[in-house]
């Protein structure tokens, strides 16, 4: 119990992964908070990649921590982007009232 | 070894709860909240396990930036007071909420069985304490990898960053209507005779002059 080993690193990114992904199912609000239930999900890929990383000893997977670190803030921006147009034409975005693509 | 284990089920039961309310607030701006000190508990995390740097560009990537233009986009878009709408009566809206339960939980232990595989076969890892020897630090050691193995990949991501950039610009970019700008092209093409024009002023009588 009082060993913390990769095993209770991975737990965590586990968790953490899970519950971004029942952030996006579940989420009836906006749109906003499913880019921030994928930011979840990126956060637990880190953890998982920090984690080998240092008990494994190769630098590896903290260098494509960090370009995992780039490409979700790349992402955040372009997402909030879309967004804000979105909601400048639409007038809103309520995630059950985005259907014109009637999918 | 006792005080690692504190830290480490103080900052992850935090991290797991801010998770949990950054999904079921009621708020967006509380979720937001959430969501900052989710990656902050994670980033004392990365702190605690040996990885300096990753966890201090955690703070300034994700709380310093990230996390801001979240809180920016609520603010501009005044979604803060849609109440949050998990289990209404629609039928519609509730159907996909146990496909999602079913999907999440199914994915949650298959990660437990691939934790469950590490911990029953304890040759699979050793940890290397190796790297973290105290003559070269992370930052240092991660520079070292980072300008030279991986530069490629290094200039890649910069210009993923450019593209983001220049996208999120000409995405909200909007030319406004009546707004008064120079054209510097209609300035330096002026010829004379549109310039000035040369009248008879005739006595008592002057000049109108229309614009």
């Amino acid at each position: 119990m009082t060993e913390i080993g990769l095993g209770h690193y991975l737990t965590l990114g586990a968790v953490i992964f899970s519950i971004g992904v029942i952030g996006i199912f579940l989420n009836r609000k906006n749109i906003i908070v499913i880019l921030m239930s994928i930011e979840l999900i990126l956060l637990a890929v880190n953890i998982n990649l920090v984690s080998f990383s240092i008990y494994l000893g190769d630098l590896t997977g903290q260098v494509f921590t960090l370009f995992i670190l780039t490409v979700a803030a790349a992402e955040a921006a372009i997402g909030l982007a879309i967004i804000v147009v979105y909601y400048r034409n639409a007038g809103t975005i309520r995630v059950e009232e985005i259907d014109k693509l009637k999918g | 070894m006792l005080a690692h284990a504190i830290f480490f089920y103080v900052f992850s039961i935090i991290a797991v709860i801010s998770a949990i309310m950054v999904t079921v607030s009621k708020n967006t701006v509380h979720s937001v909240f959430f969501l900052i000190l989710d990656f902050i508990s994670i980033s004392c995390l990365f702190i605690m396990i040996g990885a300096e740097f990753l966890g201090m560009i955690m703070l300034i990537v994700y709380v310093g930036a990230v996390a801001v233009l979240f809180l920016f986009v609520v603010m501009m878009l005044n979604v803060a007071q849609q109440k949050n709408q998990w289990f209404n009566s629609e039928s519609t809206t509730s159907s996909h909420i146990p496909v999602g339960l079913i999907i999440s939980t199914i994915i949650f232990f298959e990660l437990i069985i691939v934790v469950g595989g590490w911990k029953y076969k304890p040759e699979l890892f050793n940890p290397n304490t190796t790297q973290s020897s105290n003559e070269i630090s992370n930052t240092h050691s991660l520079g070292q990898v980072l300008y030279t193995d991986y530069i490629h990949i290094f200039q890649i991501s910069g210009m993923i960053l450019l593209i983001a950039m220049i996208g999120a610009i000409v995405l909200t970019f909007r030319r406004r209507e009546g707004l008064k700008t120079q054209s510097y092209l209609k300035q330096i093409s002026r010829e004379r005779s549109e310039g000035i024009e040369v009248l008879e002023v005739q006595s008592n009588k002057g000049v109108k002059i229309d614009d």
